[in-house]
């Protein structure tokens, strides 16, 4: 009888959120030994089918947290999911890692991700695609696929990501689980490997929201490293994350509930909004005009940035030579180096941070109104394996509603709020500069009345 | 100004020119696609001509943060060792550089950056 009392326990461990991981360290209820032996038993059993890590420490002594392939971690390969970093070993550690490892975390694997973090699905990973624990054959978002699926599959207790165009909020929104992009110099880039430096941020990947919180007070703060990140840490009390919607005005773009958006997709996202006026909020109709041109900024400025960027990969300091860069990667290379070429450079790239200047403004205008902006994260939920992969123009159109919030700085959180088609939907909540205080005090609110969270996948792989 | 130079916005000449001012090498498959796929995706983002953007400033930057410094304090960095680690081709504590165009050997020397 005592071993199968054990037994549940055991099971049960690797579903708990990183608070009651805490909190059952701290009462003792299990060892740092057994956390670790659980995590590394279900990684071995489901990570070859889910292919969410590329890189599992079997040793770990910490809380386990499972870090996107693009952040560097001393001694430990990091390869951007590339073969041109294959074998590759940073020497030093990211201010992020640092900061958690001050915290008692450690990293008990590295995750995939698309191919530098450019993409949308997991695809383009060079090691294969990170495949939806919800259903096997479905993308499971990107590009911090890997570090999704190991939070919805409990293969870590949370997890990091990066989000460039909504490469934290989409994969969160695909596989059920939260995601937050902080405000653009919230948290410090210094270790990881820059896409396009005006717009990465990285993010917590968690399984509640109070956790998302607790991760982003880790992580945040000034850093001699990265001149972009601001002094002031982000820290919040229970008794703020608490305080609940009510009083709050909510915002709905009507630009993110028009054409495109997927009939059900769009159901469940209204729900959930109603879910939040019942809490006390007061929705509104806003206006975001320039968000139809925010995508075609974002495809000047990234491809832009990324051709820059990836001129550093020449096989001569590290890593391989250019002939191992991948497909999409090549892609945005080309584009980037077209537009910033002679000639063009006036066409393309400062256009667009003229429009992008138009889209910050937006936002400034309907928050001068409103305490948060909701919608969705995703047009759709998760699609096939395969079936965008040689339309890149489509598969971009699906990060229409993320990639507002990166030109504009901004902080944007992904919620479970129910599925469609046996899929997760997430809801996305938008923030002012700086505040990422009140989306999370909604998204606490929400999943504590609807419990969206606590829902697994069925893994019977 | 009209982003629009021609119609077929690259062509498989325009193709290879950017490609090598890229220092990217194409396999013929990537050449064969890369202008209809590459010329969709410029045709897309050229609506941005359609926003009157005459009065607008751009913007490069949304932190807010300008001429930012830190204390210039000798810290901790990386040894010659550490710096050198990741290096596919070393020699003496040099990278080794692809051939000069005379034929010669070329090296980074590391030294004095990285010293110990």
């Amino acid at each position: 009888m005592q071993k199968s009392k054990l037994q549940i326990k055991n099971q049960n461990l690797t579903e708990l959120t990183l608070t009651e991981t805490l909190r059952a360290l701290e009462e003792k209820q299990f060892s740092l030994e057994e956390l670790n032996k659980n995590y590394l038993e279900r990684i071995e059993k489901y990570n070859p089918q889910l292919n969410a890590y590329l890189h599992i420490n079997q040793d770990n002594k910490k809380i386990p947290a499972a870090i996107k392939d693009v952040i560097s971690t001393r001694g430990v390969p990091t390869t951007a999911s590339s073969k041109v970093l294959q074998g590759y070993i940073p020497p030093y550690d990211s201010t992020v890692i640092n900061r958690l490892l001050e915290n008692g975390i450690s990293i008990i694997g590295k995750t995939n991700c698309d191919e530098f973090a450019m993409g949308g699905s997991g695809e383009n990973s060079a090691y294969g695609p990170t495949k939806n624990p919800w259903d096997i054959n479905k993308v499971s978002g990107g590009s911090s696929s890997g570090s999704a699926v190991a939070v919805a599959a409990d293969l870590c207790v949370f997890a990091l990501g990066s989000d460039t165009g909504g490469s934290v909020r989409q994969p969160a929104s695909f596989t059920g689980i939260v995601g937050l992009k902080p405000s653009y110099g919230r948290v410090s880039r210094y270790g990881l490997i820059a896409m396009a430096s005006s717009l990465d941020q990285i993010g917590p990947m968690t399984k509640s929201v109070e956790d998302a919180a607790l991760v982003l007070d880790w992580i945040s703060g000034e850093d001699g490293y990265d001149s972009n990140c601001i002094n002031s840490k982000f820290q919040i009390t229970n008794n703020k994350l608490q305080q609940g919607v009510k009083g709050l005005t909510i915002g709905m773009p009507k630009e993110y509930f028009g054409v495109g958006l997927d009939p059900k997709v769009e159901k469940v996202i209204k729900d959930a909004i109603k879910k939040l006026e019942e809490l006390g909020g007061e929705t509104i109709e806003i206006s975001l005009p320039h968000s139809q041109y925010a995508l075609a900024a974002y495809y000047v400025i990234v491809p832009s940035e990324v051709s820059s960027n990836m001129a550093r990969y020449d096989g001569i300091r590290f890593g391989k030579d250019r002939e191992s860069i991948g497909q999409e990667v090549k892609r945005r290379i080309m584009l980037g180096t077209y537009s910033l070429s002679s000639g063009y450079w006036e066409d393309y790239y400062a256009k667009a941070a003229k429009v992008r200047a138009l889209i910050k403004q937006d936002f400034e205008k309907a928050f001068a109104n409103v305490d948060i902006i909701v919608g969705p994260v995703s047009p759709t939920v998760a699609w096939n394996l395969g079936e965008k992969m040689d339309d890149p123009l489509t598969m971009y159109l699906s990060d229409i509603y993320t990639i507002s919030a990166n030109l504009a700085g901004i902080p944007g959180l992904s919620v479970p709020c129910g599925s469609s088609d046996g899929l997760p939907v997430g809801l996305q909540i938008l923030g002012k500069q700086w505040d990422e205080e009140t989306i999370l005090r909604v998204g606490y609110a929400y999943e504590q009345v609807t419990g969206w969270h606590n829902k697994k996948p069925k893994l019977d792989l | 100004m009209k982003l629009t130079k021609d119609k077929v916005r690259l062509g498989q000449d325009k193709v290879k020119h950017v490609a090598k001012l890229a220092n990217l090498p194409l396999s013929s498959e990537e050449e064969e696609k890369y202008p209809e796929q590459l010329s969709k995706i410029l045709e897309y983002v050229e609506q941005l001509n359609k926003v009157d953007t005459s009065n607008v400033e751009p913007t490069f930057n949304v932190s807010g943060q300008s001429n930012v410094v830190r204390v210039d304090k000798v810290g901790e960095c990386l040894n010659q060792e550490e710096a050198l680690s990741n290096a596919p081709k070393k020699e003496n504590a040099r990278l080794q550089t692809p051939e000069r165009s005379d034929g010669g050997q070329g090296f980074f020397v590391t030294k004095g950056v990285f010293a110990e």
